[in-house]
């Protein structure tokens, strides 16, 4: 089998494009959580000149088609005088794009803690990052994970389009050999076979990442088992000391 | 400590001793919320000591009177002094201005509050509940905070709960939590907000033999929300009874709680009595 023969020396070339992937992915996730908890802050700020321009960032993002988005920065912006190199581009555009749908999750997660909360930490004389830090986003994050699981699995997809701007991350990589060979099934098939693996990985790292909030929250779930923690207290159940 | 002297002059003399500066004092305070005028005009002076229970129709502006005394929320008039020092104002050559969120909150500092929702930290025990505002508000060391916390949680009965998380304890008991800690940083003044109210019937006596505990040892002052009333008639020197964002009837609890004058008071204890 001829085909099997190339895509066999062909497979070393594609699986060359995971680390790029991964790179972009991370840098761009980097660059998002920062971002998120700006736009988010901003937003639901009181002052006018801190929400308006937060909110515009975020409809801007969320309002226009990332692939436009990504090739306005790699091949409008030069004609102004910014010229970034692809990867650059590529990191700032999912970033941001990846941040502004993140801020709302923190948003809303924020909220979601009860005002109570906020009342007793202000009655108790603590300091606004303190309040922030140490009461509020702990008992919020733990509602912000699954969503942030969420982003970051769709964003892992997203990075293919950094191809586009010729980075050769693994869509790049399967494109070449792809237009190269008579048959390109087998290679889309392993591409998205690829992209599944990594997707689940990053699954099971936000599990991870949800059990660890979760017990720091005072609750506690399993890796594997229901994401809904069990909220009736041991007292209830007649267990308490 | 020492209470500061009254630095515009017009010291208030506090209607229950007739004698010394009040620690709480308020001054012509209105709050709305939307176009619902919740206080009307308020003057309150509570003095050093005094346990003053207010009682009326929800809606009244009870709630609002002590969430206005520890700085929740700010009036849109009047003025608010605890221990002659201005809440939300600041005394520039003799004339008031919007004081800074720093001094607010350090005056504020001054008043203890308990919710009616207890409002504990969920992701912290009950010993980090009490220590943190020791550690963090007034700077103490973690041991000597640690220690401190460990006696007031002691105080309120729960010696063999420190590690407990919030979620593993009672509603009784974790009111009590919420009592040690608004007593950590000593307040001058303490806000009870219908402690008991969000309880199951059978835990509302611990949290209730508590407060009591409280106001008969310590000369802090109190102003407690309450619809116990022969709870209000054992602790309180002063009872208000609030009405539509107006005091309507004040007295000694032998006089309002038992005797009342306004129809208005009359009609409200027998709503709660006959309950």
């Amino acid at each position: 089998m001829d085909d099997f023969a190339a895509f066999q020396a062909y497979l070393p070339f594609i699986l060359k494009g995971i680390p790029v992937t991964l790179l972009v992915a991370f840098l761009a996730m980097c660059v998002a959580i920062p971002v998120a908890f700006i736009l988010a802050l901003g937003r639901m700020s009181p002052s006018r000149s801190l929400n308006m321009p937060a909110g515009f960032v975020i409809e801007l993002f969320r309002g226009s088609s990332s692939l436009v988005q990504l090739f306005w920065v790699f091949y409008v912006l030069p004609f102004f005088g910014l010229e970034l190199p692809p990867l650059a581009a590529g990191v700032f555009v999912l970033g941001v794009n990846s941040g502004s749908y993140m801020s709302e999750i923190i948003r809303a997660g924020l909220n979601a803690v009860p005002a109570g909360q906020r009342e007793a930490a202000l009655a108790l004389g603590f300091s606004p990052q303190y309040r922030f830090f140490r009461i509020i986003l702990p008992q919020a994050l733990p509602l912000m994970i699954p969503p942030f699981s969420n982003s970051m699995i769709t964003m892992l997809k997203f990075t293919s389009l950094v191809s586009l701007v010729t980075i050769q991350d693994l869509t790049f990589r399967a494109n070449m050999v792809a237009s190269s060979m008579g048959d390109s099934s087998s290679i889309y098939i392993l591409v998205i076979l690829v992209y599944f693996g990594l997707s689940l990985l990053l699954a099971l790292l936000g599990r991870f990442l949800e059990a660890i909030v979760n017990k720091r929250a005072g609750r506690s779930i399993s890796l594997f088992g229901s994401a809904n923690p069990s909220r009736i207290p041991p007292w209830a159940l007649g267990r308490s000391g | 400590m020492q209470s500061r002297i009254d630095p515009s002059g017009s010291q208030t003399l506090s209607p229950a001793t007739g004698m010394g500066p009040a620690l709480l004092s308020m001054r012509n305070v209105s709050k709305s919320y939307g176009d619902r005028k919740i206080l009307d005009g308020i003057d309150l002076d509570v003095a050093p000591g005094e346990k003053v229970a207010l009682i009326g129709p929800s809606g009244s502006g009870k709630t609002t009177i002590l969430r206005l005394a520890i700085g929740l929320v700010e009036p849109e008039e009047g003025t608010i002094r605890i221990d002659g020092r201005y809440l939300w104002h600041e005394e520039d050559g003799g004339r008031l201005r919007r004081a800074s969120n720093k001094h607010t909150r350090q005056v504020r500092r001054s008043v203890g509050i308990v919710f009616q929702q207890f409002n504990l930290f969920p992701h912290m025990s009950a010993l980090e509940n009490v220590r943190e505002p020791l550690v963090h508000t007034i700077g103490l060391p973690r041991p000597e905070a640690e220690k401190r916390a460990a006696g007031l949680l002691a105080k309120v009965g729960l010696a063999d709960h420190l590690t407990k998380r919030p979620a593993q304890l009672s509603g009784g008991q974790q009111q009590r939590v919420a009592i040690a800690r608004s007593m950590a940083l000593q307040p001058r003044v303490m806000l009870f907000d219908e402690v008991t109210s969000a309880l199951d019937p059978e835990l509302v006596g611990e949290v209730l033999k508590v407060v009591r505990d409280l106001a008969h040892e310590t000369d802090m002052s109190m102003l407690i929300v309450t619809h116990e009333i022969s709870f209000a008639i054992d602790i309180a020197d002063r009872v208000l009874m609030f009405d539509t964002g107006k005091i309507i009837e004040e007295g000694p609890p032998s006089q309002v709680l038992k005797a009342p004058q306004e129809p208005r008071t009359r009609q409200f204890l027998r709503a709660i009595l006959e309950r």
